[in-house]
């Protein structure tokens, strides 16, 4: 049930950007980052690692153009000179589905509330694409977790943005779902400039083409494992690197 | 939720019936005991038994002005509701009408609504019209604040989703705040079920040629007790069906609500 053809073929999305955010942040007059200089690749996994608190959410919704409770003074940029805001779909740790709306009306809520046509055929194949094929009419509320999930993914998919930003989509999750949904996101964002910011390093090594770690400290870089993601967890270099990441992560030498 | 749910809520459900009405046969019985042991004049409280004799040999009578009152209610049940309903979006929209029109809703409460009567009366005459008022203005505010409370409080991750997703404010208001703050305007609509009898009332005691109120009114100043008890018990009835009707209704509206969490 995983591939079906008639998913929308990456071809009709426009290609994606690279996307840089450079900048100072102050929130109730401290500042939360200064100096601060992230690129995100065109097309591909940039992974931000990091404790809670150091301001990883906030850089995704400067990205996103929304509310941050502070001030930003810097410059968010795309490769292609055009606005980020506007050409980002957003999926955050809890699935945030309209409780009223069944499966199709979440993935099609998009649509609606922009006013423009809905789209059925696409969207029941992408509910079909996420393996939600036989629970198309049912409510948030009959679903688990991981299924729940799993319908914000087509939803993602339905917005079919070029940019996708993704706030620790997976840490409610458990392990054996949360490996699951990993792996269905990589296959199906592929071509995506994709951020994904998480506290967990086991899924900055799987991902992440490149991960970067932000800590009180500032932005760091870790050179990322040479085998491509989605990287098996069991392989001698996810595991090492897991470690460094773990190291880096508690502000010991790595 | 569960597979095996229906069953067991449908039995608790017949057991509240047989409950309720076991207690309310003991209160029956209880009423009648005291009226023999005390030997009190029927006239200050009438035996249970008295009173049902009375409903049915005023049966047309009461009838006849039970309509009245009932039309009054469900009247200004609608219409508040309505006009509650209007505004709490009006307020949601126009931060204009929120600094202008907020304030004076608030003091407004301030004004014991009972004292308007005399005045609704004055304006609006003996007929049915300014029981109407009373019961909407009543309800009104009870409805526009648990409405403009819901839409205020809408999940902020779903505006920020909106957001994202390009929607107008005028679009997100409609299909996420609106819908969102269904169960809360709910609650606001069960308590106008449990306050527009009593405005309708009321409204009939400071002065009216027709409804329960004014036929109890009529009853106690002929020392008919008993008359004034089966009035009471028809528009008690009434409130009671009202209620119940207004929370299945509520309920059918937002069923996904309950499903989440327990509801209101």
């Amino acid at each position: 049930m995983a591939e079906t053809p008639a998913s929308a073929p990456g071809s009709a999305l426009a290609p994606a950007p690279a996307l840089r955010l450079s900048g100072d942040f102050r929130h109730a007059g401290r500042p939360l980052f200064s100096g601060l200089d992230l690129p995100v690749e065109a097309g591909r996994w940039t992974c931000l690692l990091g404790p809670s608190g150091v301001g990883k959410s906030t850089i995704l919704r400067l990205f996103a153009d929304l509310d941050t409770g502070g001030t930003f003074d810097g410059e968010i940029s795309a490769s292609d000179g055009a606005r980020v805001a506007g050409r980002v779909a957003f999926m955050a740790q809890t699935d945030l589905l309209a409780p009223w709306l069944d499966v199709m009306g979440n993935v099609t809520l998009g649509s609606r509330l922009r006013g423009e046509r809905v789209d059925r055929a696409r969207a029941r194949d992408l509910i079909a694409r996420v393996g939600l094929a036989d629970h198309v009419e049912k409510a948030p509320a009959r679903l688990s977790g991981g299924m729940r999930q799993r319908v914000a993914l087509a939803r993602v998919l339905m917005e079919d943005r070029p940019i996708v930003l993704l706030d620790e989509p997976f840490a409610a999750l458990d392990a054996r779902t949360r490996a699951e949904m990993q792996d269905l996101a990589f296959d199906t964002l592929k071509d995506r400039t994709v951020l994904l910011v998480t506290h967990d390093p086991a899924e900055a090594v799987r991902l992440g083409h490149r991960i970067f770690i932000l800590a009180e400290t500032g932005l760091s870089e870790v050179e990322a494992p040479a085998l491509e993601p989605v990287r098996p967890v069991e392989a001698r270099e996810t595991m090492d690197m897991q470690v460094r990441l773990f190291r880096a992560l508690r502000g010991e030498p790595a | 939720m569960s597979a095996g749910g229906a069953f067991p809520v449908e039995v608790t459900r017949l057991q509240r019936l047989r409950d309720a009405g076991l207690a309310a046969v003991v209160a029956l019985l209880l009423w009648q005991a005291v009226v023999w042991v005390t030997g009190v004049p029927p006239f200050i409280l009438p035996g249970p038994w008295r009173v049902a004799e009375s409903l049915l040999a005023n049966a047309g009578l009461i009838a006849e002005n039970a309509w009245v009152t009932i039309a009054e209610v469900m009247i200004g049940l609608l219409l508040g509701a309505a006009l509650g309903a209007a505004t709490a979006l009006h307020l949601m929209m126009s931060p204009l009408a929120r600094r202008l029109v907020l304030p004076i809703m608030v003091f407004s409460q301030a004004v014991p609504v009972f004292a308007l009567a005399p005045i609704l009366t004055l304006w609006f005459g003996y007929g049915m019209a300014s029981k109407i008022a009373m019961a909407l203005l009543i309800i009104y505010f009870p409805v526009v604040s648990t409405f403009y409370d819901g839409l205020r409080r809408t999940d902020p991750g779903l505006l920020d989703l909106a957001r994202t997703m390009g929607a107008p404010p005028s679009r997100t208001l409609l299909f996420l705040r609106l819908p969102a703050a269904l169960p809360a305007f709910g609650s606001g609509l069960r308590l106008a079920a449990v306050y527009a009898p009593i405005g309708a009332v009321i409204g009939e005691w400071v002065g009216a040629s027709k409804g329960l109120g004014y036929l109890m009114l009529l009853a106690n100043g002929r020392a008919k007790t008993d008359l004034m008890f089966a009035s009471l018990f028809v528009l008690a009835l009434f409130a009671v069906v009202l209620y119940a009707a207004v929370s299945a209704f509520t309920r059918r509206m937002t069923r996904w609500a309950s499903e989440t969490t327990d509801g209101t």
